[in-house]
């Protein structure tokens, strides 16, 4: 099976990472994400009857730490590479509204 | 249609985050810290810096299981962390870590009691994750930003659409929080915003027997139990009223939505439909491995599963006879019914240990601002005080000035009754001789008692008043009360 990611599934994905894209790229876009779905799709192949869904490559679990202060960093480190920053804080563009932005 | 009869039936289901009490952050060590400096609390996991792993706090993980026990939930045993992708600047990473289709807890219930009747209340699940950090919005131009409460953790429960009214959801909002501070996995302060609700509404209308269903609102980060109400209450109002205007408001047709509170003006506002919602594009999160759930981590959370508030109320009612609104007032706080249990276990007489413990201590505590268990008065002293009174020796008046003195000193009350001349005298020889110099002293009232029907009763109560007052508190009352009464009828015959 092929699967085709078609330009409107393209502007989604685009728009869900806030990125804006050109109808030109757009294009080139869906085509190129298109050859690594099918690529991924050769998994499809295998029999996983009977296997067990994984959540991690790892066949490890509980990976706790106890509830102790570790090594927060100073401020003036914490905005070290900040573009801009104000008062202590990381200072970026206004926010607008998530869906008009 | 417009003219028949309609019943409305409000649809109601909360998801309520609840900000855990751990140490230090969800995945990293970070403080956990109200007011802070911006931006001291944070390290390269909580900044979301490229290549910094996140570890499970294992103290969070043990108050969401807890807290899953309580509300009767399954535990998974086994359980994962999912990423939820969303653009942010108060989340670094662009992701937030949640757990999607294998939360920690699920298929729980909690009862909660409203006007008497029980309600067994479903929840749907309750999973752990992290907070964002905060967005500073009232500067000109630009937005700040202070990581300090990213990676927070949250415990997010959500109930099954079961809750049918503004009070309900007020009520079981409320005995959740005491639920959690109960268990001492939150400190359930709504100033510091420790607890957060999203209502879900809508309205089942009925008109002879056809229902019709409004689109379901989702009421967006309330803070409040009171904006729980009025924002429920004004929804169900509003929702009704729009598909009496249209009857096409209703579910399918029109979209769902998200609104906003506007606890000014007393009204939700619409932020944006339900459709245009986020693709949030979960997937398994690479940097975590699962949990899976011991029989041993299990049996370790059961073990400090504590009596829960609601079975402690029926069992204060029923085996110390406590009325419900006393019951009321000393459940509420674990510390508190603790430290009376604890009094009653020393011996007190639950009686008056019951009248001590609310007019008493909690007064005393409540004027000082202070709760009854910082008092510096132990369970023991408290049940000695109770006993003093119960076997006569002080007056509960007296007990009152004792109490007051045992705050200071941590002498034995016995001790503290006898410093300040408050032991009550037993010996009738010397009450007698009490009662015949306020009789000589009060001769229109005396005359009143034996003669005047209708001012009897106030005129022997005047007497006694004036008896204790010569006796400086140390009478008996009940005793000098006997003793006014026998010498009324000496002096009638
Ligand atoms: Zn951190």
């Amino acid at each position: 099976m092929v699967s085709k990611l078609d330009e409107q599934a393209v502007r989604h994905v685009a728009h869900l990472a806030r990125l804006s894209v050109t109808d030109d790229e757009v294009a080139r876009y869906a085509q190129q994400l298109s050859r690594v779905l099918t690529y991924v799709e050769q998994l499809n192949e295998l029999d996983t009857e009977g296997v067990p869904p994984t959540a991690h490559a790892l066949p490890v679990s509980n990976v706790l730490r106890a509830d102790e202060l570790g090594h927060p960093i100073q401020q003036e480190q914490a905005l070290h590479n900040a573009p801009r920053q104000q008062d202590g804080f990381f200072r970026v563009p206004k926010v607008l509204d998530q869906e008009t932005a | 249609m417009t003219d028949q009869a309609i019943t409305t039936r409000t649809i109601i289901g909360l998801e309520i985050h609840v900000q855990l009490r751990t140490a230090t952050k969800m995945f990293c060590g970070c403080p956990l810290k109200f007011d802070a400096p911006p931006n001291t609390c944070v390290c390269p996991v909580c900044l979301g810096h490229p290549g910094a792993l996140p570890v499970i706090n294992r103290q969070a993980l043990a108050y969401s299981m807890l807290t899953g026990l309580a509300l009767s939930c399954d535990i998974a045993r086994h359980t994962k962390w999912d990423r939820k992708s969303y653009y942010y600047p108060d989340m670094p990473k662009n992701y937030q870590i949640s757990q999607y289709d294998l939360p920690l807890c699920e298929h729980g219930h909690f009862e909660i009691s409203v006007e008497g009747d029980t309600r067994r209340i479903r929840i749907k699940r309750a999973h752990l994750e992290e907070d964002a950090g905060k967005n500073l919005h009232d500067v000109p131009g630009c937005t700040l930003v202070d990581l300090n409460r990213a990676g927070t953790p949250l415990l997010e429960i959500v109930t099954e659409p079961d809750l049918t009214s503004a009070e309900e959801a007020f009520v079981f909002c409320t005995e959740l929080q005491r639920l959690v501070t109960y268990l001492g996995v939150s400190e359930g302060s709504m100033q510091k915003g420790h607890m957060r609700f999203e209502p879900n509404v809508n309205v089942a209308i009925d008109v002879g027997g056809t229902e019709y269903r409004t689109p379901i609102v989702e009421i967006k980060n309330l803070n409040s139990f009171k904006s729980v109400r009025g924002a429920i209450a004004f929804e169900s109002q509003r929702q009704t009223a729009a598909w009496q205007e249209d009857h096409d408001y209703v579910l399918g047709k029109v979209p769902n939505e998200n609104r906003g509170w506007n606890d000014d003006r007393g009204v939700t506002e619409f932020q944006r439909p339900k459709e245009a919602a986020h693709d949030y594009r979960y997937f398994p999160d690479p940097d975590l491995v699962p949990v899976d759930v011991t029989d041993e981590m299990l049996a370790g959370v059961t073990a400090r599963l504590p009596e829960l508030p609601i079975a402690r109320r029926a069992r204060f009612m029923s085996e110390f006879g406590l009325s419900p609104k006393d019951t009321e007032i000393i459940v509420g706080h674990r510390g508190t019914a603790d430290l009376f249990e604890n009094a009653v276990k020393c011996g007190a007489p639950v009686d008056i240990l019951g009248k001590q413990f609310v007019n008493v201590w909690l007064k005393l505590a409540n004027d000082r601002n202070v709760p009854v268990t910082d008092l510096s008065v132990d369970a023991e002293r408290m049940a000695r005080l109770a006993s003093m009174v119960a076997d006569g020796s002080v007056s509960a008046t007296a007990a009152n000035r004792i109490a007051e003195a045992m705050l200071d000193r941590r002498d034995p009350p016995d001790l503290l009754a006898d410093e300040l001349g408050l032991v009550q005298v037993q010996d009738t020889g010397a009450m007698e001789a009490w009662v015949s110099e306020a009789f000589a002293a009060n001769e229109q009232a005396v005359r009143d008692a034996l003669t005047n029907p209708k001012k009897a009763k106030a005129s022997a109560g005047f007497l006694r008043g004036k008896v204790m007052r010569i006796s400086g508190g140390k009478a008996d009352p009940k005793l000098v009360g006997q003793l006014i009464e026998k010498r009324l009828s000496e002096l009638r015959e």
